[in-house]
This record gives C-alpha cells, sequence and structure tokens, in this order.
C-alpha cells in the first residue's frame, strides 16, 4: 500500500501533463483589418482542382448529409460517391461549439458552419478562403448569401452558402386575437397570454430582446443586435427577466415545441418555419409571421479546413451540396430555404421556395443572421467593448433565475 | 498459468490492475482534472482554455445571486423527491419483503425493475404528455388547466418517478435481511406493531433509507434532462453546467458550477456514513 500512494500520483501528473499539452488557448491582439481590427491568420486558398483523393470527412448538422440510413428515399450521398469516387464521411455535430472543437482537430475537411461559429473558425486559423472559381454552382447561388459578415472576411469568400432560415413569431390563431405584427407581443408585460409564452432557449436569444429594443427604444444606439455593450446588453436582459414572468417554457427542440403549442401550454413564441409546417400538419392552428421589426435567423455555410487532407474531394462536395438537385432535397428534408436560384426548380413540392421565402431578398433583408458576439463588437465600434459569447450565456442563466 | 501461480504477487497485480487502472486513471483523475480545471478560464473570443490560475469562476459562482438560488432550489428538488420516494418505498419494500409470498415477491421485484428497462427520455416525454394541457392529468382534475402544468412541482414528480426503484430495492434488501423470528419475539414479548416498529424494524430500515436517498438525492442534483422537458422554464445545477458547456463552451466555468453537487454530496455522504447507509450499498 505504500506503493500505491505514489501511483496514483504518478497516475495524475501524467494525466495533468497530457491535458496540459493538448489544445491551446492563443492571444487575439493586434490590429487587422477583421471586425475591431482582429488580424486574420493567412491561409492560401487552393489555386486548381486536382483529382479526387477518394474519401472527404465532413462535419455537418443532422440531416444535411444523408445517404439512404435514415430514410431510403433521402440520398445524395450516395450518387456524389458514384460519381466522384469520394468516399463520405460523414461526423453528425450537435452544436456550433462542438463544430469549432472538430475542426481543430484537422481530421476533417470540411465543415457546414453556422454564423455563430465560421468567425471563430476564420480567425482561429482553421478554415481556408474559398476559390468559388472552383466551385462551378457558386454563381447560382443567392447574392444575398454571398460575402456576408459571417462567410467572408475584407470580400474574402470563406465559405460556400448553404441554407438560410428566419426565426419566425408563432402563434395559435383560435386563441390569439387580434393576429399580432410586433414582437412586442412576447414583450408586452400586460400580455393576456401570461403563461403561455414561449422563447428560444438559447443565449443566442438575447439578440431577440436586442432586436426589440434597436426598433422600440432608438436612444439605446443599438445597430446590430449582436454587438451590445453594457448599457445596451443590460437593457436587454433587463427585458428578458420581465419577460421570464410570463414564460411558460423555453424550447431547445422542436418536437417539445410542436407539442407544447399542440395542447395549448404555448400560444406565442419564437419558432422557425418548419416548426410551424409541423404544428400545421398536426392540425393545429398555428401561423407563423415576420413581425414588423423583423427577426433573428441563421445561415449557414459550408466551409473547408486549412488542414484538409482531401482538398479536391472538399471543393467536389461543396459543388455537389449546393447543386440544384442536393440543394433542393435537403432543404426539403431539413426545412429551410436553399442557397441555389435553381433549387427552387427541383423540389417535390413546388411551393417549398414560396413557403420558405427563398426568393424573397426583401423578407430576408429584415433578418438578423445568428453571428458571434464578440468582446471586439462586430459592429465595428472601437470605442467601446462589447459582451461576449461567454457573458450572454452567463446572462442568460441570471435570465431564467 | 503455472507461472502466475508461483508467483501470488504477479497474480494479484494482474487481477488488479484493470480495476486499479480505471479507479485511478478514469475516475479519481477526471474528478481531479475537473477540479483543476474549474480553475482555469477561456478566451472569450477563440473558446480556447487558459490555463493559469484564476478564483473568478467561483467569485462568479458567489457574488452572483443566481447560482445561490439555483443551487437551493436543487437542494429543495432533490430533498422533495427522496422524501416522497421514501413515503412511497417504505410500505411497498415492507410489503414485499414482508408479506407478499415468496413466489410473488419474486414478481414484484421483476415489476419494480421494470421502468429502468425503458428508456429515460421516453418515460419524460410520457410524463410531458400526461402534463399537458387538457392531458390525462388535468381531464382527471377537471379540466384543462386544473393540473399542475410543467415547472417545478411537474420536476419533482417526475424525478420522483423516475428514481423510486432506486429507493425500494435497497429498503426490499435491508427487510429481506430482518428475520422474521425477530418481529414473532417481539410480539412475543408483548410489544405491539407501533413499539415493534420502532424499536425493531426502524434501527434496520434507517441505514437502508439513507442508502436509498444517497441515489434519489444525488441523482436529482445532477439531473437536466426531465427539467428540460416537464420543467417549464425552471433550471437547476444540471441545466446550468449543460449550458456552459454546450452552448458557451466554457468548460472550466461549467467544472466549477459541477464542483457544487460534489460538495453537497461529499457533506450528505459525511453526514449519512455514521448512520451506517454506507454499508448498506
Amino acid at each position: 500500500m505504500r506503493d500505491s500512494g505514489k501511483t496514483i500520483m504518478a497516475a495524475l501528473a501524467a494525466g495533468m501533463l497530457a491535458l496540459a499539452g493538448c489544445g491551446g488557448g492563443g492571444d487575439s491582439g493586434g490590429t487587422g483589418s477583421g471586425p475591431g481590427g482582429m488580424p486574420v491568420p493567412k491561409v492560401d486558398k487552393l489555386t486548381a482542382l486536382g483529382a479526387g483523393e477518394g474519401a472527404v470527412n465532413v462535419v455537418s448538422w443532422a440531416g444535411y448529409v444523408e445517404d439512404g440510413s435514415t430514410d431510403k428515399s433521402v440520398d445524395w450521398v450516395t450518387p456524389f460517391e458514384k460519381e466522384t469516387g469520394c468516399q463520405v464521411n460523414n461526423k453528425v455535430a450537435a452544436t456550433s461549439d462542438e463544430m469549432v472543437t472538430l475542426m481543430k482537430t484537422g481530421d476533417y475537411d470540411v465543415v457546414s458552419a453556422s454564423g455563430d461559429a465560421s468567425l471563430r473558425l476564420i480567425y482561429g486559423g482553421d478554415v481556408a478562403p474559398v476559390n468559388t472559381d472552383l466551385v462551378a454552382n457558386y454563381k447560382d447561388i443567392f447574392d444575398g448569401l454571398k460575402n456576408k459578415t459571417w462567410n467572408s472576411v475584407d470580400g474574402v469568400a470563406y465559405g460556400v452558402p448553404h441554407g438560410r432560415g428566419a426565426n419566425l413569431l408563432m402563434y395559435r390563431t383560435d386563441t390569439v386575437k387580434p393576429a399580432p405584427t410586433s414582437w412586442g407581443a412576447v414583450f408586452d408585460p400586460n400580455s393576456p397570454y401570461r403563461g403561455k409564452i414561449t422563447a428560444y432557449d438559447s443565449p443566442i436569444y438575447i439578440a431577440d430582446a436586442a432586436l426589440y429594443l434597436m426598433k422600440t427604444q432608438p436612444d439605446l444606439g443599438i445597430k446590430n443586435p449582436y454587438a451590445l455593450d453594457d448599457k445596451q446588453f443590460q437593457a436587454s436582459v433587463d427585458l428578458l427577466k420581465e419577460q421570464n414572468k410570463m414564460i411558460g417554457e423555453y424550447w431547445s427542440d422542436y418536437t417539445k415545441e410542436v407539442q407544447a403549442f399542440k395542447s395549448g401550454n404555448s400560444v406565442i413564441g419564437t419558432s422557425w418555419q418548419v416548426i410551424a409546417n409541423l404544428t400545421k400538419a398536426d392540425k393545429t392552428p398555428v401561423e407563423a409571421i415576420l413581425p414588423s421589426e423583423g427577426a433573428t435567423g441563421w445561415s449557414d455555410t459550408w466551409m473547408i479546413s486549412s488542414k484538409a487532407k482531401h482538398p479536391n474531394c472538399g471543393y467536389l462536395w461543396m459543388n455537389h451540396i449546393v447543386s440544384p438537385k442536393a440543394n433542393a432535397q435537403v432543404a426539403e428534408w431539413f426545412g429551410e430555404a436553399p442557397a441555389n436560384k435553381l433549387s427552387c426548380g427541383e423540389t417535390t413540392d413546388k411551393n417549398h421556395c414560396t413557403t420558405f421565402h427563398a426568393e424573397d431578398e426583401s423578407y430576408f433583408d429584415q433578418v438578423w443572421y445568428w453571428t458571434t458576439p464578440l468582446a471586439r463588437c462586430v459592429d465595428g465600434r472601437t470605442d467601446v467593448t462589447c459582451k461576449d459569447y461567454s457573458a450572454w450565456t452567463q446572462a442568460w442563466t441570471t435570465i431564467k433565475g | 498459468m503455472s507461472y502466475l501461480h508461483r508467483h501470488p504477487r504477479l497474480r494479484l497485480a494482474a487481477l488488479l490492475s484493470a480495476p486499479l487502472l480505471w479507479l485511478v486513471v478514469a475516475y479519481l483523475g477526471a474528478l481531479t482534472v475537473l477540479l483543476v480545471s474549474a480553475f482555469w478560464t477561456v478566451n472569450g473570443f477563440t473558446g480556447g482554455v487558459v490555463r493559469e490560475f484564476s478564483l473568478a469562476n467561483f467569485r462568479t459562482l458567489l457574488t452572483e445571486e443566481v447560482y445561490r438560488a439555483v443551487t437551493l432550489r436543487s437542494l429543495g428538488v432533490a430533498a422533495a423527491v427522496t422524501a416522497i420516494c421514501v413515503v412511497l418505498a417504505v410500505p411497498m419494500a415492507f410489503f414485499m419483503a414482508k408479506v407478499a409470498s415468496a413466489r410473488s415477491r419474486h414478481w414484484l421485484v421483476i415489476a419494480i425493475l421494470t421502468p429502468l428497462w425503458a428508456s429515460y427520455l421516453v418515460k419524460a416525454y410520457a410524463w410531458r404528455i400526461l402534463l399537458a394541457n387538457g392531458g390525462p392529468i388535468d381531464t382527471l382534475l377537471g379540466g384543462p388547466g386544473n393540473g399542475p402544468g410543467y415547472g417545478l412541482f411537474a420536476t419533482i414528480l417526475v424525478l420522483a418517478y423516475l428514481w423510486l426503484p432506486y429507493m425500494i430495492l435497497p429498503i426490499y434488501a435491508g427487510l429481506e435481511r430482518l428475520p422474521d423470528s425477530l418481529l414473532e419475539a417481539s410480539a412475543d414479548l408483548g410489544a405491539r406493531a407501533g413499539r415493534t416498529l420502532r424499536a425493531v424494524v426502524l434501527p434496520i430500515l434507517i441505514p437502508s433509507i439513507f442508502a436509498g436517498s444517497i441515489f434519489t438525492f444525488s441523482l436529482s442534483l445532477g439531473d437536466y434532462i426531465a427539467v428540460q422537458i416537464v420543467g417549464g422554464k425552471t433550471q437547476l445545477i444540471g441545466n446550468l453546467v449543460y449550458a456552459n458547456i454546450g452552448a458557451a463552451n466554457n468548460l472550466p466555468f461549467a467544472a466549477a458550477i459541477a464542483t457544487i453537487p460534489v460538495v453537497i454530496m461529499v457533506i450528505y455522504l459525511v453526514a449519512v456514513r455514521r448512520s451506517g447507509a454506507l454499508e448498506e450499498l
């Protein structure tokens, strides 16, 4: 037994060393040209497309890479593999953070990053600029999705847009009268629907409050709901704390929300178009609108790793996933607006693009896509410090009480 | 094999190396990493862990009102769940161990175990439907909106349902070891049922109850899924840990939060150790 103490210590020390050795923080100082003066790591883009390497390792959201194993009729991977000889190895990530972590390993070639992860990947040097000339289908992608703040830096494209959606205001048409037109319906402290209001359970929901304040309290000077200084942040948090008293429950997975609206536990709150469709399919009278203030939303981008071992197959994959046919299949399976203009002619439901407002740029002009809040304000202000995402998370805890 | 036979120390080492490795590396090692990383912080932008000693996480935990409130709420839920489980489990276990015939006892144990075979998620979602507006429970209580709905009460109810077998089984095991002859002797010596219960059954029962309570208490303290499903807007310690890992990628702060239930359970274990509960586990 005398030795076992030493053994334990040795094992612990070994464990600690192993832990200290992996990963790494890294500073982000300096004065670059990125948002708030962040420098962008220099990574070269691919100059010419070569032959496929026989495989491609993908990190994606559930439902984005289907090879028929979930549902026999849903398969846009097998045709790609047959055509290019690139075997697709897919890894589904549950959260944006998991995506970032996986991409840091360098084991993956491409990723379907959302706007709240893409900047971290770009500035972390984990993804390379995309040579859009090598992606034949890039030209057919909606202009409203190209070269945006979350998928490009200084006009350099870092990815191929995949699809988008807005966070809508959904309500039961049989109970909520008159029909709401403003987010005020979920923030009004005298709401008759007290206790039956729902909201998205994520720190990023703070942006929804900021968006509302941006329109209703212009003197706060909010220009971008993801760039909030102390005062603006506090105002948003206070608004959400008031709202918390009226919330019945917060939702994070969509089955839960469909069921809550069906039973009437929730009658009004944030939602996605796909949830509205599913709820309607359940014969529940609901409607989802884009309120007068606009809305937050999400837009995903396929990005290629700076350490890709299969860059050619990676490019072939990016080109395939936004091809009219494949993009239409993903959009219908997942429930989102496709990125490719030509996809709208390929959907089995001819109304798909209308339902999801795919071609309606004026609709998406009112949408603030999810973006990672950074200490260096993403709206470009340099005279103040903004609240970063970990501050948002801690505030979200406080809001929920 | 004969080589091993001649070297008993080597034999012992071979036998114990796997569990020891597990205990030291996977179990204690993970716990140590948890404690150590609680003193680290996260770089707000890159999400990378900054490996420098800092008390910032614990300062936040101690100064922010919300963490105290959530801790107290979690403790309350764990205590309530444990109390409900004890009230339901004691008569049930007594019936199983002392009243039911040997044959039906067998089936009762299986019946207690069956819920454990079904997925936790399915059970929690089933309760979500039971408790829904206009659902079965509402109807039983006389119409939509009369039931408890989603919230703290629903959380306690569902957790008590989920952990009940973990309370029944140790109490049943304890009572089964109590010889019937002791009860008969007590009766022969003129003790009434109440006296027998107090003087004979309870001393055996209490360590078993504490043993069961360790399960119900610690499982409730760590739970976050049932709360998410039926808790409405309630948040417990588990939700805070989940939010900080899943959404914010702030492992150090999540680790700091996770030390709260560890500390509570250590205090609890030290407190119940004297009752002999640990021998009943």
